[in-house]
């Protein structure tokens, strides 16, 4: 249960309208059903009481959205504490101007994965409430179903890497705690497999891909504005993939291009139609960053250089790292 | 009309799979249903429809269209198409039934593409009425009927029987096929069916959006609609919509260099992107939210304009559950078209 | 004649000539490797030309239906298959597909008629097969005038053929200008739209435009301006094309298919469609 409510976060952004700290806002707003959140700009409370909402289904993280907003005086952002570190890892790569956002830090509790429940509760689900602990969902041909809440959460919630903001101008309730998380236990399982249950595995996933794109256009770290798969002059651009080894090296060469900047906030898992568990790859990439080079997490502040960008004299030697792959391989 | 009773369902499918090869939805990997090749004994989804579209079978995702040899200034052109085999695709929805004839006023309109003919010639379609239509689900918005839709041949099922009837030469062709394992029965024996489907199409939470304020003609009324710049704020830009839809029909032709020849393929392509108008010198659509217009506007104003009226949407909802910031086609609808001077 | 019933694929075309017109425009002479033309066309229509492995793209044939023996394609370096095409040298083949768009209505709306070209830089490329159907049945169309400007002389595409052939036609008057003056140049000096004001045609023409989007705009409300109506003034629009048969929604502008219902449009036409183009 999320434990400020919608109120207080529109109380919050009409005093700030009001007293001219900003001109408009970034929050989530209301769809056909309570899980289809948009993200959206309000422009006044009156908007803001007409279609905002917060609630367990506000996933989508506003840090990009920061990079395209050219609006007149400050915007006022609601984060959640995992999309604080999306935002400074922007801040870090100068994506934005700070001086233009005004930050709201706010607590949350988790967010619940409507593809969880459909495929518990079927399909049908016209809305979903959140009471206590338990979240009941309302069908169309099955009444209410009521459901443990914490066994609905996004994967990326029930691994969550940290309670605690690392970016805000002001803090709404109390702040958490970096967790010590379990995020990295699928990927232990994947590199316990042999080379080829792992390739098996990532094939089976990565051909169902459709390469819509949404995996990187929701991407924080995928900020470029020319994307080298956008690029006629590049030899990869295809829309889809011309055969089976293309269709893995886009995702195996979009996790090296944002690895060291990924901070495994999960849009790209969360986006993605096909239900490919793309963070994965970015989460492999991290726990090896942590093995050769010490513990690092993108984003937890501003300026700070990723060890796959900083040489020290204590690095790993690369024919270490290649030894180490290879007794995995 | 015809009966099966449902415990014989799987031999009902390998009297189809015997006339040709047949495609049913199963739940895949990722527990969304997809269409597999039917094996014997296979379980079929319970889930409403697809997660892609049935669309692949005949205008799929990528095909090579032919190849190229260059040697010097010498250049040989190869034509790489086969004849496409027969096959069945059992399952389909009226949604996507119906999307089948939104392409094929596209791809069957002079000059054929020869490509899409090829498939669409040797699908057999088979579709099945919606017992448990979706949230959303809004196909009765552009007068498709999930109870009774259109196909070769439809099926409806209650908890004894799968009812089948031919609509066309070719399901009278797979219906005497079937004649084995199937029984003759009234033609009222799927009503019950057709009367539930129906009143749960009435109670769906989209049952009420209408289509009638759009349509061909309709460019002035919408293009310079302020709307679309809020609409369009927070589209990323991807392609879900695009390839999740089971009537979009852009592509792209591309050239690839194997070392040993080059593939001349075809592939879907998004008007939601940014390179797809781009030219040497520029492009007609430099901003998204132009991008994100044309998607809407080809879907209820252009393709209308071109095809008598018929949307180029069919409401099977697929890109309400899919886009990734939830902006879709219901909410352009409800935004452009609940306006008074509309 | 191409097999409209394999629409997507092409034939082979060999390159038997290049003519070097400007530092940027080069002439192609195309022909099938048996040395016919690869199919009839009537002018304003267009073609794809593919460099295997480059890509495929749109031109407008430059040649007149009325040769006979070959196509000529007309074509600025500004793009990857344009810069392949530019650094090909003769008897190197290409593939070509078409005919693709409509016509500008040289039998029926034009016939009869004083005919007014007015072209800017490589524009002259879609005029110059029009141009030259009108100079061979001279005797359909009454007084023939060509405006064409470019930047420099330089950039005067088929300046030769202008002066020795077009100038030299009873009946046909060119104005030449280019935008700035320069040594050797004793000609006209200003831009296209301001030098069709100057001259001050009479509205009884039918007048034919072609060259880049703020020459056309500007010339057509010079046109206008001397007291010509839209529905006497056509024009021909570009926009990015793969299959060039209406299907792959590229060039879709409202609900036209500039491939398929273009490329030429009459300007009250082009006036109903959505202003993105």
């Amino acid at each position: 249960m999320q434990t400020v409510t919608k109120e207080m976060l529109i109380a919050k952004a009409a005093e700030l309208l009001d007293n001219g700290s900003v001109t408009r806002v970034f929050g989530w707003q209301k769809g056909e059903f309570d899980y289809d959140v948009t993200p959206a700009l309000f422009h006044s409370a009156a908007e803001m009481e007409k279609d905002f909402v917060w609630n367990d289904f506000c996933g989508a993280n506003f840090s990009k959205y920061l990079i395209k907003d050219k609006g007149e005086g400050k915007v006022l952002v609601f984060l959640k504490p995992c999309d604080t570190y999306s935002f400074n890892q922007l801040l870090t790569e100068h994506r934005f101007d700070r001086e233009k956002v005004y930050a709201v830090g706010i607590p949350c509790d988790g967010m619940a994965d409507i593809r969880l429940i459909k495929e518990e509760a079927g399909e049908g689900v016209t809305g979903v409430d959140t009471e206590g602990d338990e979240l009941v969902v309302h069908t169309l041909y099955d009444g209410d179903i009521r459901l443990n809440r914490g066994d609905f959460l996004a994967e990326r919630c029930k691994v969550c890497k940290s309670k605690k903001h690392v970016a805000y101008d002001e803090l709404m309730g109390d702040d958490g705690e970096i967790a010590d998380s379990a995020r990295f236990d699928e990927v232990a399982k994947l590199e316990a497999m042999s080379a080829d249950e792992r390739f098996a595995f990532w094939q089976n996933e990565l051909s169902r891909c459709i390469r819509c794109n949404a995996c990187r256009d929701v991407c924080p770290a995928c900020s470029c504005e020319k994307c080298v798969f956008g690029n006629p002059k590049s030899g990869v651009e295809n829309k889809a993939a011309s055969d089976s080894f293309e269709e893995k090296m886009f995702h195996i060469i979009r996790a090296f291009h944002v690895a060291g900047r990924c901070t495994d906030c999960g849009e790209c898992s969360r986006v993605c139609p096909q239900h490919i568990p793309l963070h994965l790859l970015n989460r492999k990439f991290i726990k090896d960053i942590d093995t050769f080079y010490g513990e690092y997490q993108a984003g937890a502040e501003v300026g700070s250089r990723a060890p796959l960008v900083d040489y020290t004299e204590g690095d790993i030697e690369p024919s270490k790292a290649v030894e180490r792959g290879g007794a995995n391989a | 009309m015809r009966k099966c009773v449902l415990a014989d369902k799987n031999a009902l499918l390998a009297a189809m799979a015997a006339v040709s090869r047949l495609y049913v939805p199963v739940d895949g990997a990722d527990k969304q249903a997809v269409f597999s090749e039917w094996k014997d004994g296979a379980v079929l989804s319970g889930k409403l429809n697809t997660n892609r579209s049935a669309k692949d079978f005949f205008f799929p995702q990528t095909e090579n269209m032919m190849t190229f040899k260059m040697s010097g200034k010498k250049l040989e052109i190869f034509d790489t198409r086969r004849e496409h085999e027969d096959f069945i695709l059992f399952g389909v929805r009226a949604c996507d039934v119906r999307s089948f004839t939104v392409l094929d006023n596209v791809f069957l309109s002079e000059p054929v593409d020869t490509y899409y003919a090829n498939r669409r010639a040797h699908g057999t379609v088979v579709s099945l009425a919606c017992n448990k239509p979706a949230e959303t689900c809004f196909c009765r918005t552009f007068d498709i009927d999930a109870a009774d839709p259109e196909g070769d041949v439809v099926c409806w099922e209650d908890s004894e029987n799968i009812y089948l009837t031919a609509k066309t030469e070719k399901g009278e062709k797979l219906l005497a096929a079937l004649e084995n394992v199937t029984e003759a029965c009234g033609d009222d024996a799927a009503d019950g069916v057709k009367t539930l489907v129906n009143e749960r199409l009435g109670k769906l939470p989209l049952a009420e959006l209408k289509a009638d304020k759009f349509g061909g003609g309709k460019t002035d009324a919408f293009f310079n609609d302020p709307a679309w710049d809020s609409l369009s704020e927070a589209c990323i830009g991807c392609g879900t919509c695009t390839f999740v839809c089971s009537t979009c029909q852009c592509y792209d032709i591309k050239d690839f260099d194997t070392g040993h020849g080059i593939h001349r393929f075809r592939c879907w392509d998004s008007c939601m992107y940014s390179d797809f108008t781009m030219m040497a010198h520029g492009t007609n659509r430099p901003n998204h939210m132009q991008r994100f217009r044309q998607r809407f506007m080809h879907k209820l104003v252009y393709y209308p304009e071109n095809n008598n009226g018929l949307f180029s949407c069919v409401g099977c909802g697929r890109c309400l559950s899919r886009c990734p910031i939830s902006m879709n086609i219901v909410k352009v609808m409800k935004t452009l078209g609940g306006k008074e001077d509309a | 004649m191409h097999n409209m019933k394999e629409a997507l694929i092409p034939v082979i075309g060999e390159v038997t000539d290049i003519r070097i017109d400007t530092p940027d425009v080069k002439t192609f002479r195309v022909v099938t490797p048996d040395g016919k033309k690869a199919f009839d066309h009537m002018p304003g229509q267009c073609a794809m030309l593919s460099v295997p492995g480059v890509g495929e793209a749109m031109f407008s044939i430059t040649s007149s239906p009325t040769n006979t023996e070959y196509m000529e394609f007309s074509i600025k370096k500004c793009g990857c298959v344009t810069e392949w095409l530019h650094q090909m040298e003769v008897g190197q083949q290409i593939t070509i597909r078409g005919p693709y768009g409509n016509a500008f209505p040289v039998d029926t709306a034009f016939a009869g008629k004083d005919m007014l070209f007015i072209a800017g830089g490589i524009g002259l490329a879609p005029l110059r097969s029009v141009i030259n159907y009108c100079r061979h049945y001279r005797d359909r169309y009454g007084k023939i005038d060509i405006v064409y400007g470019s930047r420099s002389k330089a950039d005067l595409v088929d300046y030769n053929e202008i002066l020795s052939e077009w100038a030299t036609d009873a009946g046909v008057n060119v104005h030449l200008t280019i935008d700035r003056e320069e040594e050797g140049w004793d000609g006209h000096v200003g831009f296209v739209p301001n030098y069709v004001k100057e001259l001050g045609f009479s509205t009884d023409k039918t007048a034919i435009l072609c060259g880049p989007p703020v020459m056309i705009k500007f010339t057509l409300a010079g046109l206008q301006e001397l007291g010509f109506a839209k529905e006497q003034v056509y024009t021909t629009l570009e926009l990015r094309m793969k299959c060039g048969i209406g299907k792959c929604g590229r060039c879709n502008v409202g609900a036209k298919y500039v491939c398929k219902d273009g490329p030429v449009f009459r300007c009250d036409e082009i006036d109903e469609l959505p202003d993105e183009y």
